[in-house]
C-alpha cells in the first residue's frame, strides 16, 4: 500500500515535469546537474582564462585613442589611425620591422639547420651511454634563465674574453673585436646565443622521429651497398622530412616572435638600430614612456602579422597535405 | 641489432666504420665543451679575487682561488631576501597550477562533458593569440591593482593552456576502465579525479612541474614590470639582471679595453655578478640531471598535439 502510494507519487512528479519543462530542456538541466562537480572543476579556470587571456583584446580598442600616462585618468579621445601613422612614420619601427623578421629568420634557418645535424650526429652513436652524456649536457642550457645566458656570454665576448684571445691567439685579428658594441655584430650574436642555448632541446623532437624509423630500411640500403653517409643521406633525412615540414610551417606562424629578453639584455644604446625588435619597441614606448596607445598599435599590428602568417602556413600546409605528403 | 647486422654485410667498409664514430665522437665531445664552457668559467670567475679576475683570460678554474665574493653575498641580506622571494613563488606557483591544470586537463579528457567542446576551443585559441604586452600590463597594473604585491608573481600564471594538452594527453591515454569502475562504486568526479587520476599521472605531472617551476624560477621580466620600486619583492634573477644592466652600461662606456678596467672595478665587480649567477643557477642545475628521464617523455607527449 506504502509501496505504491510512492511509486504514484513519483510517476505524478515525472508527468507533472514533462508537462512543466520541454524534454530537451529537462534533459540539459539533469546533465549539468550530474555534471556539477565537472563544472565546478573548470568553470573557474573558465573565468580565469576569460579574464586573463581574452578580457586584455578588449585593450586593443586603445590603439585608437590617444592613451597615455596623462590622459588614463581622465579619459582618453578617439584618435582613429593617428597611432598607427605615427607608427609608420618613425624610422626606428620600420628598423625594428626589419630586425625582428631578420632576427626571426636566422632562429629559423640556423636554429633547425644545427638541431637536425645534432640529431643525425647523435643517431649514429651506439654507445647508450655516451649518447645520454651527449644529450644531457646539451639540453641543459634550455633550462638557463636568459639573464644568465646573457651574463655568460658578456664574459665570453668581452675584449678580453676566451673568444677574442683565441681570435688574437691564431691569427685572425689583431686587435680585440668590440662584439657587443658594434651594430654589424648583434645578429650573429643573437644567432650564436640562440643556437647555444637550443640546439639541444630542439634536436629531441628529431631524435625521437629518427628512432621511429623501420631499421630495416637502414639494413636493406646496406645490402644494397649504401656507406653511411647514403645511408644518412637516402634512409635519415626522408625519415624526418615530415617532422621537418611540419616544424617548418608551425615557425612561420611564429616569424614575429624574434624573441624579446635576449635582444632586451643584450642591446645597447651602440646597436639599438640592429637590436631592437618590436616587442623591445613596445616596451620601450609603452611601459618606459607611457605612451600606451602607440605601444598598443605597435603590438597589434605583430598580432595581425602573425595571424595573417598563422593562415598562409595553415593555407601551405594543407595544400602540402594534398599534393605530396600523402 | 642494426649495428651488428650492419658490420656483418658490409666487409670492405670496416675502416670507415672506426673511422666516423671516432670523428663524430670528438665533435660532439667538442659541442658539450662549447656547451659547459661559459658555466665552468662563470664558476671559476665567482671563485677567483676580485681584482685578479678584472684582468680576464681565467679558463675553467680559478687563478687566485678566493671565496671573498660568495661572503659577500652571505652578508648581504637584500641577496637572502630575493632568493625567499624567488623560492616561495616557485614554490607557490607550481603547486597551483600543477593542481588547477591538471584539474581542467582531466574535465575536458572526459568525453560526456557537455562544455568539453567549448572550453578546449577557448584554451586552444589562446595558444595563437595573444593581446600583447601592454593590454596585460594594464589589466594587472590597471584593472586588478596587482602591482607592488607578491600576488603578482602567483595570480597571472596560475594556468597554463600547453601544459593542460599535455597532461589530457596523458589522461586520454589511461584505461577508461578506471574511472568507470570508480563510478560504479559510488564515486564522484571530484573523488575520481583526486584519488584515481591524480596519482596516476605522476610522470606527466613530474614534466610539468618542471617546466612550471623553471619557468618561475627564471622570471625576472614581471619584477621589472610590476614591482621595480618594491626592493623587498625583488627577486634574484631580477636583482642579476639589475647587475648584469650595469655592468652593461660600464663595458659600453668605454670602448678601449684599458677604460673598461677603471670602469668595471667602480661597477660590481664581476666576481660578485658570477657568484649570483652561479646561486641562482645551482638549483636548477640540481635538480635538472634527475628530471631529465621526464621531461623528455612530456616533450614527446606534448609534440604529439600540440
Amino acid at each position: 500500500m506504502v509501496f505504491r502510494k510512492g511509486t504514484e507519487i513519483m510517476n505524478k512528479a515525472v508527468t507533472n515535469n514533462q508537462v512543466l519543462l520541454p524534454k530537451k530542456k529537462r534533459k540539459l538541466w539533469k546533465t549539468l546537474w550530474d555534471q556539477k562537480y565537472l563544472l565546478l572543476m573548470s568553470v573557474p579556470m573558465l573565468l580565469y582564462v576569460l579574464l586573463f587571456n581574452y578580457y586584455p583584446m578588449w585593450g586593443w580598442r586603445y590603439a585608437f585613442q590617444n592613451l597615455d600616462l596623462n590622459t588614463i585618468k581622465k579619459g582618453a579621445d578617439w584618435i582613429g589611425f593617428e597611432n598607427f601613422a605615427w607608427l609608420f612614420g618613425r624610422e626606428d619601427f620600420l628598423l625594428s620591422i626589419r630586425n625582428t623578421l631578420a632576427m626571426s629568420l636566422i632562429n629559423l634557418v640556423f636554429g633547425t639547420l644545427s638541431s637536425i645535424l645534432l640529431a643525425i650526429l647523435l643517431n649514429e652513436v651506439r654507445t647508450r651511454w655516451f649518447k645520454r652524456t651527449v644529450q644531457t649536457v646539451t639540453y641543459l642550457p634550455h633550462f638557463l634563465s636568459m639573464v644568465i645566458v646573457v651574463g655568460m656570454a658578456q664574459n665570453m665576448f668581452i675584449s678580453n674574453g676566451i673568444i677574442n684571445t683565441t681570435l688574437i691567439k691564431l691569427g685572425f685579428v689583431d686587435e680585440p673585436v668590440f662584439f657587443l658594441g658594434e651594430g654589424k655584430y648583434f645578429w650573429p650574436l643573437v644567432g650564436v646565443i640562440n643556437v647555444w642555448k637550443e640546439v639541444g632541446w630542439n634536436s629531441i623532437i628529431y631524435i625521437s622521429t629518427m628512432t621511429s624509423i623501420d631499421p630495416t630500411l637502414y639494413e636493406a640500403a646496406a645490402i644494397d651497398g649504401a656507406g653511411r653517409f647514403k645511408r644518412i643521406l637516402h634512409v635519415t633525412l626522408p625519415g624526418i622530412k615530415s617532422t621537418f615540414v611540419v616544424l617548418l610551417i608551425m615557425n612561420i606562424g611564429h616569424l614575429m616572435e624574434a624573441g624579446f629578453e635576449l635582444q632586451y639584455l643584450l642591446g645597447n644604446p651602440q646597436v639599438y638600430d640592429y637590436s631592437r625588435t618590436i616587442d623591445v619597441f613596445v616596451m620601450e614606448y609603452g611601459i618606459s614612456n607611457g605612451k600606451f596607445g602607440r605601444a598598443i598599435a605597435a603590438g597589434m599590428f605583430k598580432s595581425l602579422v602573425a595571424i595573417v602568417l598563422l593562415f598562409a602556413a595553415n593555407f601551405i600546409a594543407k595544400k602540402l597535405d594534398e599534393d605530396t605528403l600523402i | 641489432m642494426t649495428a651488428a647486422t650492419l658490420k656483418k654485410v658490409k666487409k670492405p667498409g670496416q675502416k670507415r666504420d672506426i673511422v666516423f664514430p671516432f670523428i663524430n665522437g670528438v665533435i660532439l665531445c667538442l659541442l658539450m665543451l662549447i656547451t659547459l664552457y661559459p658555466v665552468l668559467n662563470t664558476v671559476a670567475i665567482s671563485f677567483n679575487d676580485g681584482t685578479d679576475a678584472v684582468r680576464g683570460g681565467i679558463g675553467i678554474w680559478p687563478r687566485v682561488f678566493s671565496t671573498e665574493a660568495y661572503k659577500s653575498l652571505l652578508s648581504d641580506e637584500q641577496i637572502f631576501n630575493a632568493f625567499f622571494i624567488s623560492v616561495s613563488r616557485t614554490l607557490i606557483t607550481t603547486i597551483l597550477n600543477v593542481i588547477l591544470t591538471s584539474m581542467l586537463a582531466f574535465t575536458l579528457s572526459r568525453k560526456e562533458y557537455v562544455l568539453r567542446g567549448f572550453i578546449t576551443l577557448l584554451m586552444v585559441l589562446t595558444m595563437y593569440v595573444n593581446a600583447g604586452l601592454i593590454p596585460n600590463y594594464l589589466l594587472i597594473s590597471r584593472t586588478l591593482k596587482l602591482s607592488k604585491t607578491f600576488w603578482v608573481y602567483i595570480i597571472p600564471t596560475m594556468f597554463s593552456c600547453f601544459n593542460m594538452i599535455v597532461i589530457r594527453t596523458y589522461i586520454n591515454g589511461l584505461p577508461e576502465a578506471l574511472a568507470e569502475s570508480a563510478r560504479i562504486d559510488g564515486a564522484n568526479d571530484l573523488r575520481i579525479f583526486w584519488q584515481i587520476i591524480f596519482p596516476l599521472c605522476t610522470p606527466v605531472l613530474a614534466t610539468v612541474a618542471l617546466f612550471v617551476a623553471v619557468g618561475a624560477w627564471n622570471q625576472w621580466f614581471d619584477t621589472q614590470l610590476y614591482n621595480g620600486s618594491k626592493k623587498n619583492l625583488y627577486t634574484l634573477q631580477y636583482l642579476l639582471k639589475m647587475k648584469l644592466a650595469t655592468s652593461m652600461q660600464s663595458m659600453n662606456a668605454a670602448n678601449t679595453s684599458a677604460d673598461a678596467l677603471v670602469n668595471a672595478t667602480k661597477s660590481t665587480p664581476v666576481t660578485i655578478r658570477c657568484a649570483i649567477t652561479v646561486v641562482s643557477a645551482a638549483p636548477i642545475l640540481v635538480v635538472y640531471p634527475f628530471l631529465q628521464r621526464y621531461f623528455v617523455t612530456g616533450m614527446v607527449l606534448g609534440g604529439v598535439k600540440g
